[in-house]
């Protein structure tokens, strides 16, 4: 394999607290290339603060340290903020939870996505109006003029999420960056948003980190899964292969969840285990 | 940590325990935990230590005091700070102004502790009142609270003084009902958040009265904010209190009351300036004592910061 | 005859808002749910399904239809005797337990407004009942993490011993792990208690696990109702249903099939 988009080596994030430092992330490696990656965890796993990190979004008190955090070859700590703002944005984009937090609601979606383009480089008021178009057809918003400049509460759930990834994905980025892009989406919505996602990120060759609690999604959806426990990765397993886990806290992860005709027999809990903790 | 561990926990571990035994200790833990949040913060401690003070003096006036605080010496009139044994000065009778501003803080505690015994309760129950119940109830409170609101507060105490009658206990009142409208606003603001939450439901649903909602489940989430705002509003209260004091309206001479003391002190401001410098400066403490309190106040009862 | 349904929804209307603004939010939906049976509701956001529960227990507006419990229709406030039969769970942990008051407190109101004696005997056996530690009893809520809030907010429902459980999405907040805990705990206190249970969620597989039978809900509409066999055998009529059944399972990759 040649040499990776993203590569994290001994990673950590501290958050000094009243009772002391706690780390949310202790020490998590990993490479991601031109690939779909799954990060799966439960709450406090520290999923989310291992995308924020990367981006250089932990705000403090939380403190962020690695060996290794690499993009493209370039040393990601350490660097002026000015270059962390161009990496950010046009290499590596993010897409939150809920595009209700994370769009701005007394800005005009074609603005944002204006705002989007202008951050890197002069594009001139045609190019930004077509690109805005092309974007938004890709996608797959029928009535891409309308919703230009539509606000972002005259939009439903799933078409904000869609404005979302178009305005993250305008820029042309090499990594996404997406977390938890779909929990706050109907289940008919969600894979509509997916196939977009997969459409695009395949089409355009892009690296993906898809960071979910949902382990039925990521296995369907992702090429490799990562699987976090309190701030470790305890498994790192082919999606397709995630029903041969070797991780008990995998397994019971995946037994735990009823499925359809499973019947109404108690379903199997986590017994969790000290050991896991240094997994 | 070598001892036996059969010994009965120190104060210190009682406290800080996360598994408190009775509703007492239960109690005890969330007073500890306000208190060390609140010690943490210096300006907090300094606006305490002003209100602390205040209260020491009120209670301990006849002591601390130097001279008779209405004792007139017509012949050591208008004497600076520091003649014959008068800490800081003299007056135009030749009363001993540090003995007045002892014996004033007295009057000042008395018009804080009423006003802040009636306003933000009134309006506390009328803010749940009107939130909680919503439809006509909630019209017709708060429009009566608009139009309180809608007089500037000064003019309305005045108005209120000049029907009842000068005097201490007419001011307070006056300053009472000038002061509540905004804290109905307040807990009418704080109750709509509440009242659609999940855990009202699930009281309706156990067959609650409304009259247990407001009390026990409403006013708890109310009464924060509403402590803030009258920490902070206490600074207000204390200048109208004085400058109805100042208009001679609120205190009746003799009597040790910060405002009039100015009131009196302004005619040889340029001559003697302190006459009136001097009450100026406690009023200033004591307000900058309560705004400071409250803004730590609202740091640490804030409900919102509670839950993380 | 034989005894009443315990829960009959007879074309149950509820709307809400007027004007311009009106909605209707649920259409025309009838359901009978027997003693000791569970039954579920599923459906995506709007589909009127969390609505239904509401207006059961009076919190939205009956606009046409009847509510039925064992055969006595709900008509104007609930009485207090309707709030010892039938309780219910909310989805939000985080949301449907008072921030300032103590799980002893929370547990206890109940009590104290019905009158119920033994009340500490009986807040500790509420606290077994759910699997927590009676050390808990004087936590504030947030001092416990998402799953034991839920199992609080379990146990204040059941402190009253309805015979009605209304479950609004009681997992859909939690994670995996702990939403199989808590679906166990609702099972094993469904037979301990001879509770019946009205099942809401989001969630296919989840109400496939807990109920007999089910209704799919869209847009404030039933759709249709089947048995848990039938939804296995995938024995379903409507293109929704199979929409969402296939949604369940994860995503397919076009032209990976």
């Amino acid at each position: 394999m040649s040499a990776p988009l993203l590569s994290v080596r001994d990673l950590t994030v501290t958050f000094d607290t009243r009772r002391g430092p706690f780390e949310a992330v202790r020490g998590v490696s990993f490479d991601v290339g031109r690939e779909r990656v799954g990060i799966v965890g439960e709450s406090g796993s520290g999923k989310s603060m291992t995308g924020r990190a990367i981006l250089g979004l932990v705000r403090p008190p939380g403190r962020v340290g690695a060996s290794r955090l690499t993009f493209d070859g370039t040393e990601l700590p350490g660097l002026p903020e000015r270059q962390m703002r161009t990496i950010r944005g046009r290499r590596i984009s993010m897409v939150m939870q809920d595009p209700r937090y994370s769009l701005n609601p007394v800005m005009t979606v074609g603005r944002q996505i204006a705002e989007a383009l202008r951050v890197h480089g002069r594009p001139s008021r045609a190019e930004i109006r077509k690109r805005s178009l092309d974007m938004l057809a890709e996608v797959q918003i029928r009535d891409p003029e309308r919703v230009l400049t539509a606000y972002p509460h005259e939009l439903s759930g799933g078409m904000g999420q869609r404005v979302m990834i178009a305005m993250m994905l305008v820029t042309q980025p090499e990594l996404l960056i997406a977390d938890e892009p779909t929990s706050a989406l109907d289940v008919t919505v969600q894979l509509e948003v997916l196939r977009i996602l997969d459409d695009l990120v395949r089409r355009r060759g892009m690296g993906l980190i898809f960071i979910s609690h949902d382990l039925r999604l990521v296995s369907t959806f992702c090429d490799r899964v990562l699987v976090m426990y309190r701030g470790r990765i305890v498994e790192e397993i082919k999606a397709s292969l995630l029903h041969q886990a070797q991780h008990p806290y995998t397994q019971g992860l995946l037994n735990c969840l009823p499925r359809i005709g499973g019947g109404h027999e108690a379903l199997p809990t986590l017994q969790r285990q000290d050991a896991w903790n240094d997994a | 940590m070598s001892q036996a561990h059969t010994t009965p926990p120190t104060l210190r571990e009682w406290l800080s325990t996360d598994t408190p035994r009775s509703r007492f200790q239960a109690r005890s833990i969330a007073i500890w935990n306000a208190w060390r949040t609140l010690s943490s913060n210096g300006l907090a401690m300094l606006g305490l230590a002003i209100i602390v003070v205040l209260v020491l003096m009120a209670l301990f006036a006849p002591w601390i005091a130097t001279h008779e605080p209405n004792a007139q010496n017509l012949t050591g009139r208008l004497n600076p700070p520091g003649w014959e044994g008068h800490l800081l000065g003299t007056d135009e009778l030749g009363r001993d102004i540090f003995s007045r501003i002892v014996f004033g803080a007295r009057v000042t505690l008395y018009i804080v502790a009423l006003v802040a015994v009636t306003a933000p309760v009134f309006g506390l129950i009328v803010g749940t009142v009107a939130g909680t119940m919503g439809g006509w109830t909630d019209r017709v409170l708060m429009r009566m609270t608009d139009i309180f609101l809608a007089f500037p507060r000064l003019i309305l105490a005045l108005a209120f003084v000049a029907a009842l009658g000068p005097g201490i206990f007419n001011a307070v009142l006056a300053i009472a009902l000038t002061a509540w409208p905004a804290y109905a606003r307040v807990a009418r603001a704080e109750t709509l958040t509440v009242r659609r939450s999940d855990y009202i439901a699930a009281a309706r649903l156990q067959g609650a009265s409304t009259f247990r909602i407001i009390t026990g489940h409403v006013m708890p989430m109310c009464l924060s904010s509403v402590i803030v705002r009258v920490t902070l509003d206490m600074a207000g209260i204390i200048l109208t209190a004085a400058g109805l004091g100042f208009l001679g309206l609120g205190a009746q001479p003799p009597q040790a009351e910060w405002g009039a003391m100015i009131s009196t002190g302004r005619q040889y401001l340029l001559s003697h300036w302190w006459v009136a410098t001097i009450p100026g400066i406690a009023i200033l403490t004591v307000s900058l004592g309560f705004n400071l309190l409250g803004d730590a106040l609202r740091d640490v009862l804030d409900p919102r910061a509670a839950t993380k | 005859m034989s005894q009443p349904p315990r829960i009959e929804v007879e074309n149950l209307t509820v709307t809400f808002g007027e004007g311009r603004r009106h909605v209707v939010a649920v259409d025309r939906v009838s359901f009978r749910v027997e003693p000791g049976e569970s039954y579920g509701l599923v459906g995506e956001s709007g589909s009127g399904k969390s609505t239904v529960l509401r207006a059961i227990c009076g919190l939205a507006p009956i606009e046409g239809g009847r509510v039925l419990i064992d055969g006595q229709n709900l008509t104007g406030a609930r009485s207090r005797a309707f709030t010892r039969q039938v309780q219910m769970v909310f989805q939000d942990p985080y949301g449907s337990l008072h921030p300032r008051h103590t799980i002893d407190r929370i547990l206890s109101e109940p009590l104290s407004i019905h009158g119920f004696q033994g009340r500490d005997q009986r807040i500790t056996q509420a606290l077994e009942d759910v699997g927590l530690d009676p050390a808990f009893r004087f936590r504030l809520p947030h001092q416990l993490s998402g799953g034991q809030r839920q199992r609080i907010a379990i146990a204040r429902a059941l402190i009253l011993e309805p015979t009605v459980l209304l479950l609004d999405e009681p997992t859909s907040a939690l994670d995996a792990s702990i939403q199989a805990e808590i679906l166990n705990l609702l099972t094993r206190l469904r037979r301990e208690k001879q509770l019946t249970y009205l099942f809401v969620s989001h969630d296919l597989a989840v109400i496939d696990h807990m109920c007999d039978r089910l209704l799919v809900m869209r847009g404030g509409k039933a759709v249709e109702e089947m048995t848990d066999g039938a939804l296995a055998s995938r024995d379903v009529d409507s293109d929704y249903t199979r929409a969402l059944m296939k949604a369940s399972e994860g995503f397919v990759r076009p032209g990976a099939a």
